[in-house]
């Protein structure tokens, strides 16, 4: 039972500098707190409160001052930069404010991009992109550019792009930051679809109110400082 | 596989960009190869010389003339075998703008020195039973549309009058490096109107050609020649046909080595040009590397993304320029066979311009790939949007 409620992911005593030329400059301090497996966790905060840094942090795409950050079993914190690379390929899925999707590919190209760093062979690549491209809608956009897809479109593909290599995580950074609202409501549908009936544990940073919404936990960022209140929405 | 069709992709991913630094490429190597080529040609009389022949010519200037006896005395020493000799005569077609080099020689001799001239048994029976004939190579044959049997009249420089000349024979080059424009007559034609008109001129060749039994000995050979004559009344300097050869180029030596200073400028302007590409292409993809890099790809993948791209640009651009030397170069040869006989791109060139183009993709990739993998990734990313 004990090893059940085990966090996912736990942050124990956070803090994170930037250094601008001779100034250093503190954005993070002493964060701690537990992400639940399964959660879907709305990280909010007014713009340079940290948000994005933070999570880049528990993605393991930068490296805290101090403090550690397990997931799973694992302190990444502790982990050399080629060992960063292969946990990230292995464990996390990305979805950016600007769906950061390669242009000269295509959609299903894009999707296979992270199964080129693991053992399936070339047809079971494609299998797998095909498959999570249809979960999110768009097998018959296969073998268009992202340049040829409407925002929602690429985020989309995005996010098939983040599921298809199975993921212990999913971090989000302003997933509808770039999105209409029609386009948005679509994507946060999908990212909770992927956690209630995937069980995916989902990390979203946002500013918007109404992607908050769609999470079931609330944590508040304001200038480096984790809010201790923890909101909670109605399922 | 996977990178490989990114870095295509992406280096044709800007149409406009991409074209115009492949044509800049391909017009840099295009004049590149020119330029070598120009100064091969220079050279191509020092290449085509024989290791075993030598050339002795009086010692004070190439002007004066040595006595017709000296061929005995140079026949008698150690290494010789074959001695030949020859005027420059110097003789104008129709038009001073007609250059070709003309020359009288003893011509059994001559043409056993020479192998490489190729000429029909049956013309060259015709030309030494001829006191008026002439031998010419191919392409000069050509030029003027010479036919064998053809009267040719040339006016005399050194040699005042108008001289009749009757073709009969063609040479050919045993290959690609020899000079077919060259004009060939009988020492005696000139030697007995020369007697008729100054006889203190007769009797005397401007330069004699030796042919040594090995080349190893040509050395030793021409310090032994030019002993025999030390202190005599026309000393004589003997050396290879090669040192020769290159004697005549000293003072085209300079234009050489400018040509070959701008050859190397033009790479090194195009190395900027090409740098510059490289620069703008990797800069917009940022963002693209540092995704790649989130995804679990390394510094080794980047960097090969990165020379890639590079490589396919300069590779395409040198491509095309290599190719084009070829029909560029017959061009100027079929316009400037005056002054270049010889117009061959040569396989260093070939090779020249594959070290262009590696130089130039190494020179624009190193800089952006350090910049693309030292970057960290929350910085890459942050360039988007
Ligand atoms: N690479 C960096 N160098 C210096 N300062 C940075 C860097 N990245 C972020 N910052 C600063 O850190 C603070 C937090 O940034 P960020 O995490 O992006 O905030 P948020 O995502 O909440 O808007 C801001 O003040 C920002 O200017
Ligand atoms: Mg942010």
């Amino acid at each position: 039972m004990t090893e059940q409620t085990k966090p996912i992911v736990e942050i124990r005593n956070l803090y994170k500098s930037y250094q601008r030329e001779s100034l250093v400059v503190p954005v993070l301090f002493d964060i701690t707190f537990d992400i639940a497996a399964g959660e879907f966790l709305a990280l909010m905060g007014p713009s340079g409160s940290g948000k994005t840094t933070l999570l880049n942090l528990i993605a393991g795409i930068d490296r805290a001052d101090s403090g550690s950050i397990h997931v799973g079993d694992i302190d990444i914190t502790t982990l050399t930069e080629t060992e960063l690379a292969a946990w990230r390929a292995n464990s996390v899925g990305f979805i950016f404010q600007f769906y950061n999707l390669i242009p000269v590919l295509q959609a299903v190209e894009n999707v296979e991009l992270p199964l080129h760093l693991t053992v399936l062979t070339k047809k079971q690549r494609r299998e797998h992109a095909q498959m999570a491209l249809s979960m999110v809608g768009l097998a018959h956009r296969m073998d268009h550019y992202p340049g040829e897809m409407s925002g929602g479109e690429q985020q989309r593909v995005a996010i098939a792009r983040a599921i298809v290599t199975d993921p212990t995580i999913l971090v989000a950074d302003e997933p509808t930051g770039d999105l209409d609202r029609v386009s948005a409501e679509e994507i946060l549908s999908m990212m909770e679809r992927l956690n209630r009936d995937m069980g995916k544990t989902i990390i979203m940073v946002t500013h918007d109110p109404r992607a908050a919404a769609r999470a079931r936990i609330l944590r508040h960022l304001d200038k480096g400082y984790l809010n201790d209140a923890v909101g909670q929405n109605p399922l | 596989m996977l990178l490989a069709k990114i870095l295509f992709r992406n280096a044709f991913h800007n149409k406009l960009r991409s074209s115009l630094t492949i044509l800049g490429i391909a017009v840099a190597i295009l004049a590149f190869g020119l330029l070598r080529t120009v100064i091969s040609s220079f050279y191509a009389g020092v290449e085509a010389a024989s290791a075993s022949r030598l050339v002795t010519r009086n010692a004070i200037s190439i002007i004066f003339p040595l006595p017709i006896s000296y061929a005995g005395k140079i026949h008698q020493v150690e290494g010789v075998k074959t001695v030949s000799w020859g005027n420059w005569f110097g003789g104008i077609y129709i038009d001073e703008k007609n250059f070709f080099p003309n020359f009288c020689v003893e011509p059994v001799t001559y043409f056993s020195l020479y192998p490489e001239f190729v000429l029909d048994e049956k013309q060259k029976k015709d030309f030494l039973l001829d006191r008026k004939g002439a031998v010419v190579g191919r392409k000069l044959a050509a030029k003027y549309k010479w036919k064998i049997g053809d009267t040719i009249t040339l006016k005399g420089t050194i040699y005042p009058g108008n001289w009749d000349f009757v073709l009969r024979g063609i040479y050919r080059g045993r290959d690609q490096t020899v000079d077919e424009t060259q004009f060939f007559f009988q020492w005696t034609y000139l030697n007995e109107a020369v007697k008729k008109i100054a006889p203190v001129f007769a009797d005397k060749a401007g330069f004699f050609m030796i042919g040594v039994n090995r080349p190893d000995i040509a050395a030793d050979t021409a310090v032994r020649i030019d002993a025999i004559f030390k202190n005599s009344l026309a000393e004589t300097l003997t050396e290879t046909e090669k040192a020769f050869n290159l004697g005549f180029l000293a003072m085209a030596e300079a234009i050489v080595t400018a040509i070959q200073m701008v050859s190397f400028v033009i790479i090194l302007i195009i190395m900027a040009v090409v740098a510059n590409t490289m620069a703008m292409t990797t800069r917009e993809r940022t963002g693209d590397y540092a995704i790649m890099k989130t995804l679990g790809f390394g510094a080794k993948d980047i960097t090969l993304l990165i020379f890639g791209e590079a490589l396919v640009l300069t590779m395409t651009g040198t491509f095309i320029g290599a190719s084009l030397t070829f029909p560029a170069a017959r061009i100027f040869a079929a316009e400037l066979s005056t002054y270049f006989p010889i117009f061959l791109v040569s396989r260093t060139t070939l090779y020249l311009d594959l070290v262009a183009a590696l130089l130039m993709a190494f020179s624009a990739a190193i800089i952006p790939a350090r910049h693309a993998v030292r970057i960290r990734i929350a910085d890459g990313l942050r360039r988007i949007g």
